[in-house]
């Protein structure tokens, strides 16, 4: 090992020696290290499902945009929109189409289990606004009562799930009604149900009779090939006469959700300081390891001064000190990291793993972070003044 | 025939502290090495015998006076120079200074290593090379922790003799030794010294050590008051 560093830098790979020589503390900082690995991958992975989580209802939808209230901050949010303004913009030449979306959630009791099934009302003569994987499956809902049921559902057995098929309908109540499951789709629970529903738009209003079919939760619209749906969002917004609804294309409504989910709900920010405080974490541990060997050997350096060395020297050995730890300790960190995200992930069944971009970013954070605290680290050497020595 | 000169010291005058508490440590020092010498700096603490070797060694800025060391004034010179100067010295200090972390040869390496890259095994034959000639041979993989204290000192003398300086300088390099270690370092200096044509001035208040040399210079209350050659 030493050789190889030898060879790599051309010089002693002094700063290995030297982080190497005291075992324990080495073990200590590279565990330090590894930490706050730890602490970052666990908050990035619950900040990555919140996103994956959020995101996943918006892909069941293809509409190229949605109107939506005000105060919809994001899919379940806010109130309701009134079904004139659907109308209204099928006046404009490049909307093709246009659905009503009626969202709410239903209970399903199963003995000790509650199942909180996040429920979409939809048009089920309308498959175009439909994520292909489902729209296949939307005439069977034209029956009163039936439903598409999230075979990810949380509470919802393996085998149980595979079994619901048009021959083998699965019948539960709710709402005070029977809907009969006649066949899947993959959703997956999420940090606000556990899972979701497809019904019809008339289904829908019989489970929740106070809902009126004139305001649905969101105005859905296709356009027509080749239209633009920039362009077609600013001319809705002169088109329709209420200022106040938010008029966005459908990618842009799930990126501004994702944003609002990370930046202004409580549960993204918690996490977003989480992953600060891992950092933060980081770099003091790095910080403290490495400013204290730099006191530690004032005396050498100061003697490696007087023979001629500059401070160019000093900086590369505290560099390298900082690669050291920030590599060394990051593959335990990811391992440990890797094992918790798993873990928790089949507990909680949420979309919680570890990726390679997660692990790529932390991984260059740690090394960028590391050399950070040596850089800050190196101010210390300003006190290994060579003539003290004599 | 002139020999070479390789410290020329004309009215050295140096000061510590500023205002009020501003101290003159040296009154008009004047002297000259040649090379191959082994001169002595001999007098009381606090005479600034210390303040003289880290002067002559590029530690300190010359405040008053010339100091050519070289062939270059150092009166004056930029930290570069300084820096650069002081790779072709050798340093020993009181206590031995090793890097515990770097086995005899590797802490002998780093008196090479100042010169340029270690990308070939050149500078660890040097280093065992080095060692050997001070009677280490057998120990070019110990720690410092596991040698004696005449051992570390000797590993401390191949150091600063490993790059052939043009001039050693040693502040009390006998002081932690017993009689016999501080002889043999001594000799050992010497005998190295001569072998490589290197310039010695050493610093000490032991006496042991007056009689192996050429010249010795006694300072007190910061100015020469004697000058004594032997060879």
């Amino acid at each position: 090992m030493n050789r190889l560093l030898q060879r790599l830098f051309g010089r002693l790979p002094l700063g290995w020696l030297q982080l190497t020589h005291n075992r324990t503390r080495f073990a200590a900082a590279l565990a330090g290290v590894a930490f706050a690995n730890v602490l970052v991958f666990v908050q990035l992975g619950i900040m990555n499902s919140m996103a994956t989580a959020t995101l996943r209802p918006y892909a069941f939808f293809q509409p190229d945009v949605m109107i939506s209230a005000g105060d919809a901050n994001s899919l379940t949010d806010g109130s309701n929109v009134a079904r004139q303004w659907l109308l209204q913009a099928m006046a404009d030449p490049d909307v093709a189409d246009g659905m009503s979306l009626f969202i709410a959630n239903v209970h399903w009791e199963r003995g000790d289990k509650d199942i909180s099934l996040t429920t979409f009302g939809i048009d089920p003569a309308k498959p175009a606004f439909l994520a292909p994987r489902i729209a296949g499956d939307l005439a069977r809902l034209e029956v009163q009562d039936a439903a598409i049921l999230d075979r990810r559902a949380r509470g919802l057995g393996k085998a149980e799930a595979a079994a619901i098929r048009p021959q083998t309908p699965l019948s539960f109540e709710t709402q005070g009604r029977t809907v009969t499951a006649y066949t899947t789709f993959a959703g997956g629970g999420g940090f606000g149900a556990d899972g979701y529903m497809l019904v019809s738009d008339q289904t829908f209003l019989s489970l929740f009779p106070a809902r009126r079919s004139a305001a649905p939760d969101h105005i859905l619209l296709t356009l027509r090939p080749g239209a633009q749906p920039e362009a077609v969002v600013t001319r809705l917004k002169t088109l329709i006469s209420d200022p106040s609804l938010r008029i966005r294309t459908y990618a842009q409504a799930a990126q501004d959700d994702l944003r609002y989910q990370q930046a202004k709900r409580p549960t993204g920010i918690i996490f977003g300081f989480g992953v600060l405080i891992g950092v933060l974490v980081g770099l003091v541990i790095v910080y403290q390891v490495l400013s204290t060997d730099v006191a530690d050997h004032l005396r050498e350096y100061a003697t490696f001064k007087a023979m001629g060395y500059g401070p160019g020297f000093f900086l590369g050995v505290v560099f390298e000190e900082a690669l050291v730890l920030g590599i060394l300790g990051f593959i335990p960190g990811l391992i440990v990291g890797t094992t918790i995200l798993t873990l928790m992930g089949a507990i909680t069944t949420l979309p919680l793993a570890m990726t390679p971009s997660m692990a790529i970013s932390v991984f260059l954070g740690t090394i960028v972070f590391s050399a950070l605290s040596g850089a800050v680290a190196t101010r210390r050497l300003a006190a290994a003044d060579p003539a003290d020595l004599f | 025939m002139g020999e070479e000169t390789i410290v020329d010291v004309r009215g050295l005058n140096h000061w510590f502290g500023s205002g009020e508490m501003r101290k003159q440590a040296l009154f008009d020092v004047s002297l000259t090495l040649h090379r191959g010498n082994f001169t002595v700096l001999m007098g009381p603490s606090g005479s600034g015998k210390t303040t003289v070797l880290t002067l002559v060694g590029c530690l300190r800025a010359v405040q008053d006076g010339s100091l050519r060391l070289l062939g270059q004034e150092l009166n004056g010179a930029s930290e570069a120079q300084l820096v650069g100067l002081r790779r072709r010295l050798g340093f020993i200090f009181q206590a031995h200074n090793l890097h515990e972390s770097l086995t005899a040869a590797q802490n002998v390496m780093m008196g090479l290593q100042v010169h340029g890259g270690l990308s070939d095994n050149t500078a660890e034959q040097a280093a065992i090379h080095a060692l050997g000639l001070v009677g280490l041979s057998e120990r070019t993989t110990y720690l410092p922790a596991n040698l004696s204290g005449g051992q570390k000192q000797r590993v401390a003398v191949a150091r600063a003799l490993v790059s052939s300086p043009a001039l050693v300088l040693a502040d009390e390099p006998t002081a932690a030794l017993d009689k016999d270690s501080a002889a043999e370092v001594v000799d050992l200096l010497k005998r190295m010294g001569r072998a490589r044509g290197t310039t010695t001035l050493l610093v000490t208040h032991d006496n042991r050590i007056l009689d192996r040399a050429d010249r010795i210079l006694t300072l007190e209350d910061g100015r020469i008051i004697h000058v004594e050659d032997r060879s």
